[in-house]
């Protein structure tokens, strides 16, 4: 019964979501307030209605309801009841609907906060995200039914996989999900200023808050998709390059470009159209990611059991959406030209590099991702593009990108006087040379070009991120303090440095290696002593597993203990190795039981990770810089509407001058 | 200098700084590529030489074996109408297993090994690399024979 209610209220949901996409269209066309209302009640039935859906999902795990073919592919009885909600979204079907729970949540966000935008642009905002549920909620009923009955009903269900049984892959997906879904809401802003024809610069600071929300969910969400892999896929990688990983990563990059686009044509007025098309190509590639995923047409380790159906839908999902958008913006764009102009030494200079660099990036990852598809159809055979290539082609675009932006950040607006200019850098780049040289040289004993290169940027990055807050400190009280957003932006770009460092060093010195290792045997990695003193039985909720002890010495001095287990559960029988990792905040130390081996003796990888933490560290700064970014107070101002008039040529010139303000 | 002409120069570098990148880029791309070669066709000669490619199939039940106490493991790999010898010394993937999908990176040497430098066994059972479920498809021949024909009949089963 609770499963058709279900059911139903997707049903529901699809009907309210048809009101939510054509009445404050119309409504707003026709200058008609009471349809324009009628979106926003719509969009709230809407939310309710799938919000009920996913609770009887949920439910129907919560009680091992094996009489849904869902249920009983993906639970089981024994499983933690944690993993029976994690399972919610485990697999195709449900994480569609966590995906349309998230959309319309978004959308009743966008209905409550945006009380202060013209009726008819907020009705439009409102009516395009309506569309977009539309295209998913189709998308789940035709293909993706997660109601779907088994008849009869099995004892047991088949599990869960049990790589997802796991609290990191439990918060992995929503995180990532709400990043992506997020983006929606700024190609809605993109789409409802082209119908309208009318962009000025308050249209950028309605975005900007709503797209970092985004980006930092997503920036959050590609973190813990990284640990996690690292901890419980990996063997001890942070990334792979896989098409899957790509996927996110594209819309980070281009997100990324948007938030910083965005800043420009907030501040200045400038780049609208740019600005458009990025935020265009954000969300056009987090569907195209959703493509690549649940059609099963390039190779990954994510990819979920195929359907040619769900590809077909989501190719034809993509191109109504990429088409319609662009066709949009070939009318439009035009119109939006700004002559307002800026000089060559001038923040707006540094945000069109970042832009085209960051750019650059996402298109070489995607030419990677995708090349191996193009090749296959042009007959070309059947490749696949190696880790080392990207790593090459990523490094092309960022080191400049890491130069430009400790140098941007305190560049002004419009001018920058050239004398003055480098005055408050030369303390952070001295440093930077300094310890970029220095700190791998004193502490890890080698050098290399690229290395001190890798070094010195991202010391380069902390320092001139920290130069704003330090002066703000510095200053007396009362005097003019940093503004929120100067502050995040400052935060994010330290996150990043840290992130540069942990990446540069742990590819420079990470040791890993595969030993046969014997109870009571030792072997020696990067100068830590590994010793398997004891191998023993262990038993779990539904899982039973051998666990090595495995005791850290380095020159004699005990440094930890670890305990990596082998798990075989009961159901799938999968065997499954959970490593055991040693965490400080300068490295991991890392051992994973491979298998037995004969002679009592087992395959042991051990690993040692110099600086990795940095990596997530440094992500989880740059997602904190965002949070505080999006709390400035001119993003919670509200400003009494104006009729739409101000066109933004040089109307509504800020105080651009205030230094560091983004 | 003008704004419109410094934006012009602007635009300049950055497209030669482009243009340097994505020739670095290209050169690196050739040397990255891994072509995915059909057990078939390995065995029977055509495969690249001199440089790693990727192969996939079945792991052929029985063929596991391992040197006591010692890493390198060796079994065969077949796409069910031939199979090829497979070497690796290292900890192999949770969900390696006789009878089950598998795609190892690495190089045939002159002995007509593979030299595995890298085994990839996917994170769900239901799931097959593509590559390697069309490669199996292709050679089925008799479903019910699950030993692989060896020797000059291999070739010959070729499509």
């Amino acid at each position: 019964m609770i499963p058709e209610i279900g059911q139903f209220s997707l049903i529901l949901a699809l009907m309210l979501a048809i009101a939510q996409g054509v009445l404050p269209l119309l409504g707003a066309h026709r200058d008609d307030a009471t349809m324009m209302v009628a979106g926003r009640s719509a969009a709230m039935g809407q939310f309710l209605f799938v919000a009920v859906s996913f609770a009887c999902l949920t439910w129907a795990f919560l009680n091992s309801d094996f009489s849904v073919l869902y249920v009983a592919n993906h639970s089981q009885l024994s499983l933690p009841t944690m993993y029976k909600v994690s399972a919610v979204w485990g697999a195709h079907e449900g994480s569609l609907l966590m995906w349309i729970l998230l959309l319309s949540a978004w959308t009743v966000a966008v209905a409550k906060f945006s009380k202060g935008l013209p009726q008819a642009f907020s009705s439009r905002v409102i009516g395009v995200l309506g569309l977009l549920s539309v295209g998913f909620l189709l998308f789940a009923l035709l293909t993706s039914n997660p109601f779907d009955r088994l008849v009869p009903p099995p004892a047991d269900g088949g599990d869960l996989n049990p790589l997802l049984q796991d609290p990191g892959l439990a918060i992995h997906p929503p995180l990532l999900y709400i990043g992506y879904v997020g983006f929606s809401v700024a190609f809605a802003f993109a789409i409802a200023a082209m119908i309208s024809g009318d962009l000025d610069q308050r249209w950028a600071k309605w975005t900007r808050p709503w797209t970092t929300v985004a980006w930092m969910f997503l920036t959050l969400g590609i973190a813990i998709g990284s640990w996690w892999a690292y901890y419980e896929l990996g063997w001890g990688g942070w990334w792979f390059w896989d098409p899957v990983e790509n996927a996110s990563f594209m819309p980070w990059l281009i997100g990324t470009a948007l938030i910083h686009s965005l800043a420009v044509t907030e501040r200045r007025g400038l780049f609208k159209s740019w600005t458009l098309l990025l935020a265009i190509t954000a969300f056009s590639l987090s569907l195209l990611g959703t493509f690549l995923v649940r059609s099963g047409i390039i190779v990954s380790v994510h990819a979920f059991a195929t359907d040619p159906t769900r590809g077909f839908f989501i190719l034809s999902f993509l191109a109504v959406v990429v088409i319609g958008a662009l066709i949009l913006y070939a009318w439009r764009a035009p119109s939006l030209d700004s002559d307002a102009g800026f000089s060559l030494l001038s923040r707006e200079t540094f945000l069109l590099l970042n832009n085209v660099l960051l750019v650059v990036a996402a298109a070489l990852v995607l030419i990677g991702t995708l090349s191996p598809l193009v090749i296959e159809l042009l007959n070309g055979g059947k490749i696949s593009i190696g880790p080392p290539w990207f790593n090459i082609a990523f490094i092309v675009p960022m080191l400049p990108l890491i130069v430009l932006l400790g140098l941007g950040m305190h560049t002004m607006w419009r001018v920058q006087a050239k004398e003055t200019w480098f005055n408050p850098l030369k303390i952070p780049a001295l440093i930077a040379v300094v310890l970029g040289i220095v700190v791998p040289w004193i502490f890890y004993g080698r050098i290399t070009v690229l290395l001190a290169a890798g070094c010195i940027a991202g010391f380069w990055i902390i320092g001139s991120s920290l130069v704003l807050p330090i002066r703000s400190l510095l200053r007396e009280k009362g005097a003019a303090g940093i503004t929120r957003s100067a502050l995040g932006m400052s935060i994010a770009h330290l996150g990043m440095g840290l992130f540069v460092i942990g990446v540069t060093i742990v590819s420079a010195f990470n040791h890993e290696s595969d030993q046969a290792l014997r109870q009571g045997g030792t072997v020696e990695v990067a100068g830590y002593e590994f010793e398997l003193r004891e191998l023993r039985d262990v038993q779990g909720p539904n899982y039973s597993a051998i666990e090595g002890l495995v005791e850290i010495r380095k020159d004699g001095d005990y440094v930890g203990t670890l305990r990596p287990q082998k798990r075989q559960y009961l159901v799938q029988k999968n065997w499954m190795t959970e490593a055991g990792i040693h965490v400080d905040w300068n490295k991991d130390l890392f051992v994973a039981l491979g298998d037995q081996i004969g002679e009592g003796a087992w395959s042991v990888r051990i690993q040692y990770k110099p600086m990795i933490r940095f990596i997530w560290f440094g992500a989880l700064i740059m997602a904190l810089g965002g949070l505080i970014a999006v709390t400035d107070k001119r993003y919670r101002s509200k400003e009494p509407v104006a009729p739409k008039k101000s066109k933004g040529k040089g109307g509504r010139k800020r105080k651009v001058a205030a230094e560091g303000a983004q | 200098m003008k704004p419109r002409q410094q934006r012009m120069l602007a635009v300049g570098l950055a497209l030669v700084g482009i243009a340097i990148a994505a020739g670095l880029t290209l050169r690196a791309f050739q040397d990255n590529m891994m072509f995915f070669v059909e057990i078939s066709d390995a065995v029977a000669g055509n495969h690249p030489k001199a440089r790693n490619f990727r192969i996939g199939g079945l792991v052929v039940d029985g063929s596991v074996q391992r040197e006591e106490g010692s890493m390198d493991i060796h079994f065969e790999v077949t796409d069910t109408a031939c199979s090829l010898p497979v070497v690796y010394s290292g900890v192999l993937p949770d969900l390696f297993r006789e009878g089950q999908g598998v795609v190892a990176h690495g190089r045939l040497e002159e002995d007509g090994v593979f030299h595995a430098e890298k085994i990839l066994a996917k994170h769900d059972e239901e799931y097959m690399a593509p590559e390697v479920a069309e490669s199996i498809a292709k050679h089925v021949q008799d479903k019910t024979a699950a030993v692989p024909k060896q020797g000059p009949e291999c070739g010959s089963n070729d499509s």
